[in-house]
């Protein structure tokens, strides 16, 4: 069989001369893997790893599954509660803006005296606009849309004073000067009271605010869930495969040779959690539409759910393959260095 | 291509498996290695594949001293070496062209190349019409092969062979030994341990007996006891 190659056969009664010329060329055959191929077969290399340990996932699906499972609902909280409070942020983001002062005046004033009052206002730089509304007008309103009508009409005398809305500017509408105004109105001799009704809202922020650094404590805990749990997948793949390991390093398999397919595994089980968690977050968005609509519907609001946008979808799915990626890595780090050939 | 200078070698339980011990195989060499079990025969080939590294003493293969050799430059060093084992030690959920294709991929050779050089060391084995089958179809003595073919693929100037015939009959055997001589006649330096003396007193290469770690004899015969 060996004779098939006409350059070996005239090695096969050589010289010592001839010996040495044959091992050169022998040396020369060695290095005939030039940069450019190595380069090449290095991203092949790389191809073929990934899809190979993707295969190998899939051959054993009903385990991988599970793993994905964990990793996915691991995933899904924190993100599933990002999304909720992103789409109470949008629900609540007008809010802040429609600040305004509901002035009471005192019963004793009279609607001239009213209306001068808030054209002197009107030229207020901290006032964007002030609204007058009589008593009449109060009256009116509150006829129509409280669905007392009638018992109202049956009062001697109109009770509702006369208001005056103010609405501060809003480019610096911070708390401070938006109370600063609250005090100054408050002090007019004329005015009953002045009411601010912010406080609610500031206290919604605050709880958003605690929610979302909850969430980022869940976040963070979570991943590091996921990363144990890759890794210690990624541990019991590389003990399956201990024998695997030691004939790569016997034939000069490099540590970075024999670490990429458990990195790429890693990335699977990751990326594959991370779309887990997308389906599950889209299902639930889904499953909640419904009821959501027909509230916001009895709201007469234009609120509608938000899901994960384009750019939070990539970041989902970046972050997930990172995670797989950096769990991966840290148990390749810790055992593989444990096999070696004895 | 190898040469051991003072070799000792005592594991961490205070055994010593080899004293002090002295060889040079020359470039395109063969030659045998013998001796009871525990003589040090496994020791020696790992200390050359730097498997184990020598508690004293110095070793040179190919005109690289080992003992300088940091831990990641052995990848490379090893690439240079065919090894072959008892167990043949071959990957049983790849084909017979992957485990063949393994050394060439690791090396980073490309797929064209990859193609002609396995299917070049798969008929030097005489097993080309066997390259889609899984090795657990095929008998010892093709798997050995296998595992030789898998060795040379890429043409390594060194082969060594830790009891390559250990579980094969003297026919098959004898087979085996003389596929390793004719990759000694193209140039390649062999190294096979063995303990098969019948087999090897018939082939006219020089033996190297080991005896408790030491040199016992070198010749052309092996020594009985």
């Amino acid at each position: 069989m060996i004779r098939k190659d006409p350059r070996k056969r005239s090695r096969s009664n050589s010289s010592g001369q001839q010996e040495r010329r044959k091992n050169e060329a022998q040396g020369a055959l060695q290095s005939t893997i030039g940069l450019k191929d190595r380069i090449s077969s290095y991203f092949s290399n790389h191809c073929d790893v990934a899809s190979t340990s993707f295969k190998r996932m899939l051959a054993a699906p009903l385990v991988n599954i599970m793993t994905w499972a964990v990793i996915a609902i691991a995933i899904a909280l924190p993100v599933g509660l990002f999304v909720f409070l992103q789409n109470v942020q949008q629900l609540s983001s007008g809010w802040d803006n429609v600040v305004q002062i509901s002035v009471y005046l005192k019963p004793d004033v009279s609607s001239v005296r009213a209306q001068a009052l808030s054209r002197k206002w009107q030229q207020n730089p901290d006032i964007e606009r002030v609204q007058y509304i009589s008593p009449e007008q109060a009256l009116n309103e509150f006829q129509q849309l409280s669905g007392f009508g009638e018992a109202l009409s049956y009062l001697d005398e109109n009770p509702l004073p006369a208001v005056i809305v103010v609405h501060p500017k809003t480019e610096d509408s911070s708390l401070l000067t938006t109370k600063t105004l609250l005090a100054t109105l408050q002090m007019q001799p004329e005015v009953e009271q002045a009411k601010l009704d912010l406080e609610w809202v500031q206290r919604l922020y605050g709880i958003m605010n605690l929610a979302q650094r909850s969430v980022i404590a869940l976040g963070f805990l979570l991943s590091l869930a996921v990363l144990l749990v890759i890794g210690n997948t990624i541990r019991l793949a590389i003990e399956a495969r201990r024998d695997e390991i030691v004939v790569v390093k016997l034939v000069g398999g490099t540590d970075a040779f024999v670490r990429r397919p458990f990195l790429y595994t890693g990335i699977w089980y990751g990326l594959g959690g991370g779309i887990g968690a997308w389906l599950i977050i889209n299902s639930l968005l889904l499953w909640l539409s419904g009821p959501v609509s027909s509230l916001v519907g009895a709201y007469s609001s234009q609120f509608s759910l938000s899901g994960l946008g384009f750019l939070d979808t990539l970041a989902l799915f970046l972050v997930s393959a990172a995670l797989g990626l950096t769990g991966a890595w840290l148990a390749v780090g810790r055992h593989l260095s444990s096999i070696e050939p004895r | 291509m190898i040469q051991l200078e003072n070799i000792s070698k005592r594991y961490q339980d205070g055994y010593d498996a080899l004293k002090q011990l002295n060889f040079k195989l020359a470039r395109g060499d063969m030659a045998f290695l013998t001796g009871h079990s525990g003589a040090g025969k496994s020791t020696l080939l790992k200390l050359i594949m730097l498997m184990e590294r020598p508690t004293r003493g110095q070793i040179t293969v190919n005109g690289q001293r080992l003992n300088l050799m940091k831990k990641r430059q052995i990848p490379y060093y090893r690439r240079n070496i065919g090894l072959v084992f008892q167990d043949h030690q071959l990957l049983f959920d790849r084909t017979v062209y992957e485990n063949v294709a393994l050394p060439l991929i690791i090396a980073g050779a490309h797929t064209r190349d990859i193609g002609r050089r396995v299917r070049a060391a798969l008929d030097k084995v005489g097993l080309l019409n066997k390259e889609k089958m899984y090795p657990i179809a095929l008998s010892g003595g093709e798997q050995q092969r296998i595992g030789i073919a898998r060795a040379v693929v890429n043409k390594p100037a060194l082969l060594l062979a830790d009891e390559p015939t250990g579980n094969l009959d003297p026919k098959l055997s004898a087979e085996i030994m003389h596929l390793f001589e004719q990759f000694n006649q193209v140039g390649v330096t062999v190294l096979i341990a063995t303990h098969d003396l019948s087999l090897i007193a018939r082939l006219n290469h020089r033996i190297l007996t080991l005896k408790n770690g030491r040199m016992l004899n070198d010749g052309t015969q092996g020594v009985f006891e």
